[in-house]
């Protein structure tokens, strides 16, 4: 494991990418991180990810691992010494997997209509959103963390979403933490991890990003 | 068998429809692992309030009940069903290669079923050349994938093959609805010569469903997306 070659193709923005450098964090493990430009996509990513062009991509040994989840589930199996995001019982595993699945699905396509729509449909948006959110809050309880005592899977398919949060709510014009105050004291809880808070990005820093996408993209 | 050991046999349910790719997974697997269970037939018209009960949130089949522990989504239960009965593994050891098996299920559900459903058989006209179009560069990604090998899982069916194999079977009646070859013969030899495997291999061969029924309720979900917003 010393002569490890890990690299990590990214976005800083990306909450996707957020999900793997927390993945790496929470396991201690040294990587190389590397920015890329989707404007003008390097030849290593495409060589890497021909499939979908897309960040994150983790090149572990010269080998790549492509989509988000997969990449954290591979973390979890080479690394598996440390802190596992998965429990071991098959359907407590199961149910992690189910739960991080819905994320995303759900978070991510209505939270991107958010900024991306406008009238009704955002509304709509808005709405699926928060409905989204609720179902999650009940899915936690009164644990900690999705994970129980440490943060798991769900936890880290989860809490990155939190940085665009700030963006949701300033183009949507509404308040998340008014609709679901217990989601929000996780996320903050989770915050006040060390490897979650180097993971995340600014949720200003996002907002900016999210407006210069908005221009780029002709919304108004 | 005395009444203890009747207690101790496992109860395994799968709540499907006769149609749905999705469930037929679940029954694959559970097959090639020789493993009992009992399936109780559902109707999405008129969803029975025990499917309502187990699967809340999504309020679809499959569902897979093993001694009143309930799982959804059929990938996620894929994966319960191997971590569980462990004889002929559907995923491989080695985390690199499991990952890639996942990508690719996850390709096919993402990509290769949007553009070919969403895509070719619910469309016309410019929208469904582009659908083709979309539809043609997800299968060469499958073929590039699949040559030299006899399944995506290698020597034997895997999770990818389950997951992809939706193709073998369904996709000819979609191309018989509406004209179009898509796993073209010669365009991609790798992946033909898969789906003949896959579709003829032990088990999945003896649990397709009905051709015409599927034909039948096809025509009808395609008819019904084009005659959305148009003139009557």
């Amino acid at each position: 494991m010393a002569s490890d070659q890990v690299t990590l193709l990214d976005l800083w923005a990306s909450p996707f990418g957020m999900r793997v450098r927390l993945a790496l964090a929470e396991k201690g493990v040294k990587y190389e991180y590397s920015e890329q430009d989707l404007m003008n996509k390097g030849a290593l990513l495409l060589q890497m990810n021909p499939v979908h062009k897309k960040i994150p991509v983790l090149v572990h040994n010269g080998k790549p691992v492509c989509e988000s989840l997969i990449i954290v589930q591979y973390i979890d199996e080479v690394w598996k010494d440390k802190a596992p995001f998965l429990p071991s019982d098959p359907y407590q595993r199961a149910q992690s997997r189910f739960w991080a699945d819905f994320v995303d699905k759900k978070i991510y396509d209505f939270g991107r209509k958010i900024w991306m729509e406008k009238g009704e449909d955002q509304e709509a948006a808005k709405k699926g959103f928060i409905d989204s959110l609720k179902l999650l809050e009940g899915e936690l309880g009164d644990k900690p963390y999705f994970g129980g005592e440490t943060i798991g899977y769900v936890d880290i398919a989860l809490v990155p979403f939190y940085t665009w949060f700030y963006a949701y709510e300033t183009i949507g014009n509404f308040s998340i933490e008014a609709e679901c105050p217990k989601l929000i004291g996780y996320c903050k809880r989770c915050l006040k991890k060390e490897t979650v808070s180097k993971s995340l990005e600014d949720p200003k820093k996002v907002y900016d990003f999210v407006v210069m996408l908005r221009k780029k993209y002709g919304i108004e | 068998m005395d009444e203890r050991e009747y207690n101790m046999a496992e109860e395994v349910k799968v709540f499907s429809t006769w149609a749905s790719p999705f469930a037929l997974r679940v029954i694959w697997a559970l097959k090639l692992k020789g493993v009992e269970f009992d399936t109780v037939h559902e109707d999405l018209i008129n969803k029975s309030p025990l499917l309502l009960q187990y699967n809340p949130i999504h309020k679809k089949v499959p569902v897979l009940v093993h001694d009143g522990k309930v799982i959804c989504e059929s990938l996620v239960i894929l994966e319960y069903i191997d971590e569980t009965w462990k004889q002929n593994p559907l995923l491989p050891e080695d985390p690199h290669q499991k990952a890639n098996a996942r990508f690719w299920a996850k390709f096919g559900d993402d990509k290769v079923m949007q553009s070919i459903g969403g895509g070719v058989l619910l469309k016309e006209g410019k929208e469904q050349e582009e659908g083709f179009a979309a539809s043609m560069e997800n299968l060469k990604y499958l073929e590039d994938e699949i040559r030299g090998k006899k399944f995506f899982g290698g020597e034997t069916i895997g999770l990818a093959d389950i997951a992809l194999g939706w193709l073998a079977h369904y996709l000819d009646i979609v191309e018989e609805i509406v004209g179009l070859k898509l796993i073209d013969q010669e365009k991609f030899p790798s992946l033909a010569a898969w789906k003949q495997e896959f579709a003829n291999a032990p088990i999945i061969r003896e649990n397709w469903p009905d051709r015409d029924k599927l034909a039948t309720k096809y025509v009808a979900m395609r008819e019904a997306n084009l005659g959305k917003g148009t003139p009557k």
